[in-house]
């Protein structure tokens, strides 16, 4: 149950990205499972070949994202934007193909785990395992540090009068093309960094974005878009929901109720359950 | 209808699909057109969601691989007779879809998009654990089933002509809804929604019939299809790269139109054949696919027969 909720730090963490761009610039970001995926993998090959601590590798894995979300939005979605969202999500989706694809050829389709544990703290009956307090002291650290980023700096509001109000910001002399470029790196450099988390705590495979990424859909209609601190605390939400419901039911379900409750959140509550408030 | 020369084309292309095999009794020539006939009835019906109605189904082959479970099951273990049983899944199926879609379908756009990436996971878990479909194995024919048909042998021609039929009653239907009234309510949905429901237009009823009827015929051909085969299993029947490769069939030969989506389906499946005969490209084949596919969004969205349309506007009226 408590492992649940540290759990749900990484997932939300991993829906802020897609919630960033999907929230300022209205595109709904299908590369991101694979950009997971990639940060998986990134933290994978550093770990293996520097052996350093995995959570000072985060910090390459994040500047390396920046980059990736840079170079593909300027190649595949700077020319979608404001044509219908119809293009946006096939666009995006092409790109996860192609890095799907040159994934699988380069690390073929086989489980991979980073063999890095953390001694666990025992209270009680209970023991933690160090590595899931420390990943999701990390998440938390990201979380805060975008929720600042985002209301109290200058380019932070920059980016949210831009999701607000495109061409407004716009006449106030903000360069959109600017902060949709940077907002895209941030969104995929989150995904980079929420795969690397995931991966000191789980085995992975090129495929296992896919996964994140259904749940990141989930985190995000129930959080509502562009909210950092809104999105940590569905994660945590869908994290001790998991929790609670493994005792019960097979692993293998998990998928089938993970989408049962997104369909029901967009049904429901389309403006997402903190809606009102934030 | 009959005065249109797209009718005749279409019923033209499929007699040539059905007799040519047939003639020369050339089984590698029947299955490399029983690929293509299948791919042109799956981007012709999905065709009606994304092109008419501009709501792209990331998922449509859930229908297709449903289609093949309830068609095997209903085949195999209660013995239906092959063309009951892919009709039978037909209906199971674009029922489940109309429910469904009456609940999804009130999502606009992208969310309904994102739905649909979500459903083709549910239903992927949901087979690889429902016990009565064999779970993550999946379900095999065994020899006796293709008994009625006259034997394995001439149960697959059967199936293959079955096939091609569901092909041509595919385009028809293409150009049937084209040219209806229902069709012209999809496509001021597709323009613009909100105005479609301005005049009188119940968005969400057309959203779900469409995608219920586009889900009727992919799953026939699922039925027939799996039954060919004589096995189905989770990851085969819910392929979500099948999904997209239809969508690039589609925007290849031109969204919205009954040719761009044959000739679309015809050219990526030859061009696949070619990829896929080289065993270094299986897995980078779909580095190949996505690439095409984001050319074709960022410079070409109208693909080739929107060229076409450019080039000779007279061809509008010919090839609709």
């Amino acid at each position: 149950m408590f492992d649940g909720l540290l759990i749900g730090c990484v997932y939300g963490l991993a829906a802020m990205g897609l919630s960033l761009v999907w929230g300022v610039m209205n595109v709904i970001n299908l590369a991101h499972g694979v950009m997971i995926a990639f940060g998986m993998f990134g933290l994978y090959f550093l770990f293996s070949g520097f052996g350093v601590n995995p959570y000072v590798l985060l910090l390459p894995i994040i500047g390396a994202g920046f980059v990736c979300g840079v170079v593909i939005y300027w190649v595949a979605v700077h020319r979608v934007i404001g044509r219908p969202i119809l293009t946006s999500l096939l666009s995006t989706f092409a790109v996860n193909m192609v890095m799907i694809g040159l994934g699988t050829t380069l690390w073929s389709t086989s489980p991979y785990y980073v063999d890095f544990t953390l001694a666990g703290i025992t209270i009680g009956r209970y023991t933690f395992t160090g590595d899931h307090i420390a990943a999701a002291t990390a998440a938390v650290i990201m979380a805060v540090g975008l929720q600042t980023f985002l209301y109290y700096t200058r380019f932070g509001k920059a980016i949210r009068a831009t999701a607000d109000n495109r061409d407004a910001a716009e006449l106030m002399g903000i360069s959109s093309a600017q902060v949709l470029t940077v907002s895209f790196g941030l969104g995929v450099a989150l995904a980079a960094a929420s795969g690397g988390l995931a991966a000191t705590l789980f085995p992975f495979t090129v495929l296992s974005g896919g996964a994140y990424q259904l749940k990141s859909f989930v985190v995000t209609v129930l959080a509502g878009l562009g909210k950092p601190l809104g999105a940590l605390a569905a994660g945590i939400l869908l994290g001790l929901l998991e929790g609670a419901v493994t005792p019960f039911i097979a692993i293998s379900w998990i998928p089938l109720i993970e989408f049962g409750l997104f369909v029901a959140v967009l049904v429901l509550f389309p403006s997402g359950l903190f809606g009102r408030a934030g | 209808m009959l005065a249109r020369p797209s009718f005749w084309m279409i019923v033209s292309v499929t007699l040539v699909f059905a007799v040519l095999p047939l003639a020369t009794g050339d089984a590698n020539l029947r299955e490399n057109l029983i690929i293509i006939a299948v791919a042109i009835a799956l981007a012709s019906n999905l065709n009606l969601m994304i092109g008419y109605t501009g709501y792209v189904n990331f998922g449509n082959v859930v229908a297709y691989g449903l289609g093949g479970y309830i068609g095997l099951y209903l085949t195999t273990v209660t013995g239906w007779p092959l063309l009951a049983a892919a009709i039978g899944a037909g209906i199971a199926v674009s029922l489940f879809t109309l429910v469904f879609g009456l609940a999804i379908l009130r999502l606009r756009g992208a969310y309904f998009g994102l739905a649909t990436i979500g459903i083709l996971e549910a239903v992927r878990t949901f087979a690889s654990n429902f016990s009565p479909w064999g779970s993550a194995a999946g379900l095999y024919v065994s020899m006796s089933a293709y008994q009625p048909l006259g034997g394995p042998m001439r149960a697959v021609w059967i199936a293959y002509l079955a096939v091609v039929a569901v092909m041509g009653i595919s385009m028809l239907l293409s150009l049937f809804v084209k040219r209806s009234k229902f069709g012209l309510g999809l496509f001021a949905i597709r323009e613009d929604e909100d105005a479609a429901v301005v005049l009188g237009v119940n968005a969400t009823v057309y959203k779900s019939v469409v995608y219920s009827i586009s889900a009727f015929l992919p799953a026939v051909v699922g039925a027939l299809i799996f039954y060919k085969n004589g096995m189905i299993d989770p990851g085969g029947a819910f392929d979500l790269s099948l999904s997209i490769e239809a969508i690039v069939m589609l925007l290849l030969g031109g969204r919205g139109t009954v040719t761009g989506a044959v000739i679309g389906a015809a050219l990526y499946e030859q061009l696949r054949g070619y990829l896929l005969t080289s065993p270094s490209f299986t897995n980078f084949h779909l580095v190949i696919t996505g690439g095409l596919l984001l050319i074709i969004i960022l410079f070409a969205p109208e693909g080739l027969i929107g060229g076409l349309y450019r080039l000779l506007p007279r061809a509008r009226r010919v090839f609709e």
